[in-house]
Formats: structure tokens, sequence, C-alpha cells
């Protein structure tokens, strides 16, 4: 798929990515062998009809397509960008062992953002059911809960604290990755299916899940993410100019801090940026750091590069955008200046030894290797845990020793009746179609609940 | 949107706004906060809870004029709105009866003492509080405070009412001269408190402190407020803001409070200019 070049992107945050057009996607779709076993739509996780939505756009019936897809997936424009394919559907092409698979997520984004520059007609509501679901979080969980309830004739209302709907979409996720417009438009189509989202509403403060019962909700559907920043625990973590990625990507992406001073959330990024980490949030925050102006950003993992959890394309678009890649380095102490400011890092070199539980070699301090890598600004990007918001303000609903909480993996229901969970606030860090499937399936599970009382 | 009823000027730059809604009133405890985001482009600041009043269905809050989105809130007439109303945030005050409880607040430190008094209060403590400003002009909710305490101190620092000196000055004479109290609770700037904690902590007086950390949620997921508690980070916004104050790192706290100093001094000049340009 075509994209714009490292040199022109690292000056804005419009979309790196371009999408094909019209005779690259035809071509593109052409390219599918049809094969009987239908390997592709085994690997996605919300049941995409995969071979059949590109069997019509190899026929140039993009609004066949989209509305193929959106028989299973109500957020197709932000799937087509942010899913990584090249571990499910696309990882499972017939051409992937051949060489390059099908691009079968372009080609989802293509027919999507061909039906949203058309306009997108609302589907017709169907018949109310007189029941009523809360959702709490409206991340792609949530939104693809509602979604699926609403299509139902049941009446749901989501519950955002933030001001913003999109969940992680919204504070985690950067311009140039997938467009605010893009989200703004895909939570458009789900209020058009009759879902009403409340924002700035906290719930675990301003209601309990208890109360949202008690007010008539008949189920309730948790999909509150995984809000809680991880700190390393080493000395000198607070300082002044250390953030975790959470708070960074938050300011960049939903306070739009990038825009200080027109927008008032103000950020600091200064010369020398390191980023901690080798998920795809550290590769967003660099990502977001060399478009903020840093001179120079690094990437610090404590393993080597092949084990880091990111996708291979956001590493490659760091790469190519400058980022540098210490690898195989550990943070073992933050260096402040007295004014409380962090202005270095104390570092220890990592070899690999045998491999640990994940399966991955595990990274083993050399000793003796201590050096000093100097900072203006850090990003924690080790990664989050479940939100506690609501298992800390819910008796009786039961969580593993994360802070997860545990459901029924075929239904979602949690230890408390009536109530459903899913995404990361169950998960704890995982991606956002992988939310999207449990969302859907809680969804089955609460219907048929509401049809059963 | 959040309509707002009243916008009341107490004293130079020091505010008190009233917003309706009902739904945090009825749900609001003394000690917890708000998020309020203007507009728009707004930033989210989280401001403490100053009375809220669940027949109303109002909340009120006070705030100084100290940078582009609290000018811009201040400049708020009865009838607009804010964008954003978010609460009731943070774990409440301990209520209980614990017998003699001073109350110490400095500048826009007061105004949240108030509905913690009232309660202390009814729950049967004796209430004496110390409120202190700059100069008289900026003393605040003197009226509020009285109504809701048992005694009353006032300190200025320039002696233009009441005591002159610090209000730290004036808790370690009535320390030393009165009954012990059993727990003191300060509210104010974070040298104040700090200061506040040091006079306490010989005496052995249990201190809870409300700090005002820079968040951005404020419902825990960013990490901006964390503070060192007994040597443990904690989240002002969902573990606090009140802590003890014999175990805040106070100097960790007042360094992150400047993290954005510079920034927002300039933020605030381009605003006004652009104000005065029309």
């Amino acid at each position: 798929m075509p994209k714009q070049s490292p040199e022109a992107r690292v000056r804005s945050f419009e979309e790196v990515a371009l999408g094909f057009t019209k005779e690259q996607a035809v071509a593109e779709a052409r390219r599918c062998l049809d094969c009987p076993k239908r390997p592709c739509a085994e690997g996605c996780p919300v049941e995409v009809e995969i071979p059949e939505f590109i069997r019509l756009v190899a026929n140039k019936d993009f609004e066949g397509a989209i509305e193929k897809i959106k028989e299973k997936n109500s957020l197709p424009a932000i799937c087509g960008r942010v899913c990584p394919q090249e571990d499910q559907c696309e990882g499972q092409c017939l051409w992937a062992k051949k060489g390059q698979s099908l691009a079968i997520g372009a080609l989802e984004r293509f027919v999507a953002d061909y039906e949203r520059e058309k306009g997108v007609e609302p589907p017709p509501r169907p018949k109310r059911s007189g029941r009523k679901v809360a959702v709490v979080g409206s991340g792609p969980a949530g939104l693809t809960a509602a979604a699926e309830l609403a299509r139902k004739g049941h009446t749901v209302v989501i519950f955002e604290a933030l001001h913003g709907s999109g969940g992680v979409l919204a504070y985690g996720i950067p311009e140039f990755r997938l467009p605010k417009e893009i989200l703004q438009a895909e939570v458009n189509y789900i209020k058009s299916l009759g879902v009403e989202i409340q924002t700035d509403k906290v719930v675990g403060k301003l209601y309990s899940v208890r109360e949202l019962l008690a007010k008539g909700f008949d189920a309730v559907f948790i999909s509150t993410g995984a809000g809680l920043p991880h700190f390393m625990n080493i000395p000198g973590e607070n300082l002044n100019g250390i953030y975790s990625a959470n708070e960074f990507l938050i300011r960049v992406n939903l306070m739009r801090a990038y825009k200080f001073p027109e927008y008032d959330t103000p950020i600091n990024v200064g010369s020398r940026v390191v980023v901690v980490g080798g998920g795809n949030s550290a590769m967003d925050a660099a990502r977001c750091a060399v478009r903020l102006g840093a001179m120079e950003v690094a990437i610090m993992y404590r393993r080597s590069r092949e084990e880091m959890p990111a996708r291979l394309e956001e590493v490659l678009n760091a790469d190519e955008e400058g980022v540098r890649f210490e690898m195989l380095t550990l943070p073992v102490r933050f260096i402040g200046d007295d004014r409380g400011w962090v202005k270095a890092i104390e570092c220890l070199r990592m070899r690999l030894g045998e491999p640990d539980s994940s399966g991955r070699r595990k990274p083993v301090p050399i000793e003796g290797s201590e050096f000093t890598f100097p900072v203006d600004t850090v990003v924690v990007a080790i990664g989050q845990g479940p939100n506690p918001m609501i298992p800390t303000s819910t008796k009786g609903l039961e969580v593993d020793g994360r802070g997860a909480i545990v459901i029924n993996q075929e239904t979602g229901l949690t230890s408390m009746k009536r109530v459903y969970a899913g995404g990361d606030i169950v998960r704890g860090g995982a991606t956002v179609i992988e939310a999207m499937g449990d969302g859907k399936r809680a969804a089955k599970a609460i219907h048929e609940q509401l049809s059963r009382t | 949107m959040y309509e707002i009823i009243s916008m009341k000027e107490l004293a130079p730059k020091i505010k008190m706004v009233e917003v309706k809604a009902p739904e945090i009133a009825e749900k609001a405890q003394p000690g917890q906060f708000i998020v309020v985001r203007v507009d728009r482009n707004g930033e989210r600041i989280p401001l403490t809870i100053a009375d809220y009043d669940a027949v109303r269905g109002t909340v009120a809050t006070v705030f100084q004029e100290v940078g582009v989105s609290t000018e811009k809130l201040g400049g708020l007439k009865p009838g607009e709105s804010v964008m954003d109303f978010v609460g009731p945030l943070g774990t409440p005050s301990e209520m209980a009866s614990f017998g003699r409880v001073m109350m110490v607040g400095g500048g826009v430190g007061v105004p949240p003492l108030y509905p913690q008094a009232r309660v202390m209060r009814k729950l049967g403590n004796t209430v004496v509080s110390i409120i202190g400003a700059r100069t008289a002009d900026l003393l605040v909710f003197e009226e509020e405070m009285r109504a809701v305490s048992d005694e009353l101190h006032i300190a200025t620092d320039d002696g233009s009412r009441g005591f002159k000196g610090f209000v730290t000055d004036l808790l370690r004479s009535l320390i030393e001269n009165g009954p012990k109290p059993d727990r003191v609770i300060a509210v104010g700037p974070a040298i104040m408190m700090k200061a506040v904690s040091d006079v306490t902590r010989p005496f052995n007086i249990k201190t809870i402190v409300s700090l005002n950390s820079i968040m951005v949620d404020a419902t825990g997921m960013c990490g901006a407020c964390r503070v060192s508690v007994g040597g443990r980070t904690r989240f002002t916004c969902v573990h606090g803001p009140e802590f003890d104050g014999h175990e805040v790192d106070f100097e960790e706290l007042m360094a992150r409070l400047r993290t954005y100093m510079e920034r927002e001094k300039a933020s605030l000049r381009r605003y006004k200019e652009s104000q005065r340009g029309g």
C-alpha cells in the first residue's frame, strides 16, 4: 500500500498510509486464490467473511463488499488500519507462504473509506425489544458489543469516562495511524444504529455497576480497558520529564498537545527522547516524539529487535522515521538535575540467555556494562494492566491476580449475574480486534440472556 | 455541556463557579474533586469541590485565575456552559468522630475545607479552623468557615487581618497552648501543607493534606499525578487526593508542579494578547 515518504511524514501528524486506488484494490483482490479452506476467515476474531468480500472487490462491487464486512464488523475503517493482519487473516493466507500475502487489511480499509467518502446510509432500525443494556467504556470492545446489541433491537447506553469516545482508539493510537476523523465517522455509524454514548460519566464513581442494574438496565457489559500504566519501579522514576506511555499518548492524541498553544494541554519533549519498551505503544510514542520535534529519539529495549512485541510494520515505520533502536539495554536508574528534571538514564547492557516461560530468550545483564544515556524526556512504555476503577468499586466481582476481571470464556459472563466483561479489562493488554471479538461474543450471550428472561 | 449557574468573584483573581450537575451533586462527598474542560480546545483541570447541593443539583468550586484555562473559566457568565464537568473523582475524606479537629486552609485551599468542616462538626467533632491568605483582600470563605467551626482563627502574611504571620505560626501556638488536636487537616499551596506537616510531626498528630498534583485524565490512567507517599508511588487522582502529610514527599510534589511552568507562562501571554486584540 502506498505511504507518505519518511521525510514528509516526520513533519506532520497526517496519516502515513495512503490507501489503495480503485484500480490497485481491484488488481490486489484479483490475486486471491479463492482457496476452498478459507484459512483467512478462520484467522479473524470477528469472523468477517473475507473471501466473499474480496470477490466482491474483484468484481468492482465495492458497496457489496463493505456490506459483507459490516455484517460481522462494525468498525471496518479502523480494523483495516490497526489490526495485526500479519498474525491473523493475512498470516493464514496461502500467498503468505509463497511470498506476499493478499493485502486483506488494505482492502478492508479501501472499501470502508470508499463508503465513508460516498456517505454512509444508516441501516434500518430493528423492532425495539424493550430491553436495556449498559456498556461501560467506549473502546473497541464496548463499541462492538453496543453495535451488536442495537442491531438486535435492544436499547444501549455507553458510559464513557473521558470527554471523547473511542477509548484507546482515541487516547492511545496516534492520528498518523488512525485519523480521529475516521474514528469519529465509525463512532457516528454506531450511534446511527441507535446507540447512545454518554461521555464524562465515570462508572465506579458517579454510579456503581449495581446502581446501573438497579436503574433498569437488564445487563451490563464492562469494557474499561487496560488503563493502568506500569512503571519500572527504579530510582528516579518520578523525576520531571518522565512520562508513562499512557500520559504521553493521552496528551498528544486525546488532548492534541501537538497543537499547543492552540490547544491548551502542554507537553515537554526536548531534544533527546528515550522510549523504554518494545510494544506498539512504544513505537507510537517514539513516532509522536519525532513529529513533536525531538532531535534524537531512541527505543530502549532489554531484549533484541526480534523479540519486540510491536507489529513489524510499525517497527519499520519508526525505523524509516529515524528512530534509533538501543537494543539489549536495561534502564536501572534515572539521574536528575538539581531542579528535579531527568537528565540521564543509567543503563546496563544485556545478552540473551535461555528461553523463559514466554518462549523468548531471557535477557541477562552483562556485568560491568553500566553506562549513562543522556536524555531530556523519557517515556515508559513497558505495558499496562487492567483499569482498577470498576474492580475496586464493585464488591463481588471476581478478578485474578493481575486485577483482570474473570469471565466465562464462552459468554463473557463475570462472577456477577447479568454482568459481562471483555477486552483489555479481561485480557490486560491485547489487540483492538481481540477486544472486538470479546464484545461480539458477550453481545451474543447478553442477547440470549435477554431472550430467555 | 454543563450550565453555569453563578460566577462570583470572591477576591481579586479568585472566583467561585457553581455548575448545574445534578448527578454529581447527589454523589459528591467532602474531599472529592471534579475535572472541568472549558471548551473544545481546553485542557482537563482538576478542582476540589467547595460545595454541593443535591436539591438544587449544583456543584461549586473555587479557583484562582493563574493560567489560560482558569482565565477562560473565569470569563464565563451564568447561562453559559463548560464543555465537560466530570466527577465526583478521588477518594472522599475520612469522616469520623475524632474529637478535636483542626482545619488549616490557605488561599483557595480554604473552600475545600468547608464541606469537610460541615460534616466533621455534624459528627460531633470540635472544629477549630485556621484560615489564611497573603493579605486581607485575598481571604475567602471566612463566613462559611465561621458557620461550621467552633473556633475560627485568621492569619495574614502582612497582618492586614487577624494574626500577622503564617497559618503555621498560629497552628503551632494553638497546639502548644491549647488542647492537643486529634487530627489536623490542611489544604492549600504545597509549601503550606509541607509546613503544616512539619509543625505537627514532632507532636505526632495525624495530619491529612489534599494534594494539587498535575492531572490529565484524573481517573488513574496516566500517572501524571504520581507522588511518593511513605516511599511508595501513589496516584493523587485515585489513591488521593488526601494523604498522610507526614509521608508525602513534598519536594518531589513541588518539582512536579513546576513541569509546565514555562509553557504555561508563554501560553498565558499569548492568550492575553489575543484577548486585547479582540
